[in-house]
């Protein structure tokens, strides 16, 4: 369904995106992950034709974003990031704007500003003005305004980002309720987000993809590098180095200031060793008393971590 | 032309969804009536000729403040990127914007049709004032309102500075309207006279306003705004 090849922007000297190649089967609903400034929303810019590319092409089926822009719009709802809104006008006179710009028949402009009200939820703060809803009811009616002309694909550019947790799951539930039928690529900061509703994760890094895959795949991958946690009290160097010599071990490091005379290491270690025995060992033999071992469960968060720190 | 009138429509009403419309257009009534009645008795002269001597520089100070919004509020509140990802065209929104803006000055320039009447009804009813440049001013008003306001919208699309691009807006306004000044001519070589002339803006608007209506005068003035919504358009299509 979308197909994006090659795909470079620069930005003067800075290369936001570079070389960045992935497809969106139809209904598959795509993380689109990243740390702030990797190129997440500088793709999803050149996909819905605002920006134009400097190298590579994005298309939809048969159309592409050079020569069919036009055709490629009314096939996307987009939410861009930090959801911008005519704050000075009403919720109405803004979805009605919306649908006339998508060529909705007028008689048929109503009914669909009712169904996306119903669908967002809207329906306490129509007589308001934008800029009087609270960032929650914004975000609704940011989500009506990519939904109005009913688009195949949804692009969403970090649709829960700024929101109280309360306002979080009510806009996930949304997402979920009209991710029906349709092809959606949604780019977020909160991991947990992209297990529960995608099927599929990318993570881009510095402008490159760095992973692709099925969140299941991607958390496998991680699995190769296990984090534990040990809280020893002991002299800090000494447990250290001590933790840095077993074999199992791959690296150390102190994560935590002293807690009264315990120090946390976070112990990174190569797929298949428990250095759990050891450790133990080791505290027993230096006498050191060890309050905590514990074996971080592997998750994305790992893996996105792992690919894009540093 | 579908989608230009959809943003004409919302353009023109976004106007009035604040005060500010209502207390722009009782600044301008109130401080046009006032300079230009303040005189009008002493001088015995049933014309507009005042009026039409000072509406082309209090516009220079007014029409950027009609514009400075247009482009620069969309950049800042980011609403620029859901409009051009909609399916219409830079040039129909560019257009639209525009003739938005020219319809609200339209409308400021009818609330001063209250003048001609009073001026008409301090002559003899057999007399009369003369039409002919009453007509031809109020279509050069129009037209020299709409170079301005390619300027301004243009200018607007420069920042997302909304007092920027009315820096910039009035100085553009302010510069092509004085370049035809016979003060600023005077200190230029003979041969970049006419030149000087045919750009000004106020060369055109005092033949129009003369009451004769040139083909080349109309040119012009559509010529100014098409050149300076091509560079708005040129200037859209680099965002980033």
């Amino acid at each position: 369904m979308i197909t994006v090849k090659n795909l470079t922007k620069r930005f003067g000297e800075t290369v936001a995106v570079d070389n960045v190649s992935f497809e969106v089967s139809k209904g598959e609903i795509l993380g689109f992950l990243g740390p702030n400034g990797a190129g997440k929303t500088t793709t999803m810019k050149i996909i819905t034709c605002y920006i134009p590319p400097d190298n590579g092409t994005a298309s939809i089926g048969d159309l592409s974003i050079e020569n069919d822009s036009l055709a490629i719009r009314r096939k996307i709802g987009y939410l861009p990031e930090s959801t911008p809104l005519y704050m000075d006008m009403g919720v109405v006179d803004y979805l009605m704007f919306v649908a006339e710009l998508h060529s909705i028949p007028k008689n048929n402009r109503i009914k669909k500003v009712r169904e996306m009200v119903d669908i967002c939820n809207l329906g306490r703060e129509i007589k308001k003005n934008i800029g009087e809803l609270s960032k929650g009811y914004r975000q609704r009616v940011g989500l009506a305004q990519t939904l109005i002309h009913d688009p195949e694909i949804l692009i969403l550019d970090e649709p829960t980002s700024g929101l109280d947790p309360n306002q979080i799951i009510e806009i996930r539930e949304l997402i979920k309720k009209i991710s029906q039928e349709k092809t959606i690529i949604i780019s977020t900061h909160i991991l947990p987000e992209v297990t529960a509703t995608c099927h599929r994760a990318i993570i881009i890094h510095n402008g490159k993809l760095v992973a692709d895959g099925t969140t299941e795949e991607l958390v496998e991958r991680s699995r190769g590098r296990t984090l534990y946690f040990t809280k020893m009290k002991g002299p800090k160097d000494q447990v250290q180095s001590g933790l840095q010599e077993l074999i199992s071990v791959e690296k150390v490091k102190c994560v935590s200031d002293s807690d009264g005379d315990a120090f946390r290491f976070e112990i990174l270690t190569q797929k298949g060793n428990n250095p759990c025995e050891d450790i133990y060992k080791l505290s027993v033999k230096n006498n050191w008393i060890m309050t905590e071992l514990s074996q971080e469960r592997a998750s994305l968060e790992n893996v996105f971590r792992e690919l894009t720190s540093g | 032309m579908h989608n230009t009138i959809t943003i004409v429509k919302k353009e023109f009403r976004s106007y009035f969804n604040t005060p500010l419309a209502y207390v722009f257009l009782l600044a301008f009534l109130i401080i046009t009536q006032w300079l230009v009645m303040r005189g009008y008795f002493l001088r015995e002269q049933a014309d507009l000729r005042t009026f039409f001597n000072l509406m082309p520089i209090i516009f220079i100070l007014f029409i950027p403040g009609i514009t400075m919004r247009l482009w620069a509020e969309e950049r800042k509140q980011g609403t620029i990127e859901t409009l051009m990802t909609s399916p219409i065209r830079d040039s129909e929104v560019i257009l639209g914007k525009f003739l938005g803006g020219w319809l609200f000055l339209a409308l400021a320039i009818v609330l001063t049709f209250a003048l001609p009447i009073v001026v008409s009804s301090t002559v003899r009813p057999d007399v009369g004032i003369d039409r002919g440049p009453v007509i031809g001013g109020y279509i050069g008003l129009f037209l020299l309102g709409g170079a301005y306001l390619a300027i301004g919208i243009f200018a607007s699309s420069l920042w997302d500075s909304q007092i920027a691009a009315w820096i910039v807006g009035a100085s553009i306004c302010f510069f092509l309207y004085m370049i035809g000044d016979p003060f600023g001519l005077f200190s230029l070589p003979q041969a970049l006279v006419p030149l000087f002339q045919y750009i000004s803006l106020s060369q055109h608007f005092e033949n129009i306003s003369r009451g004769v209506i040139d083909i080349s005068d109309l040119v012009y003035y559509f010529s100014v705004i098409f050149f300076f919504l091509f560079l708005n358009t040129c200037l859209l299509r680099r965002r980033s």
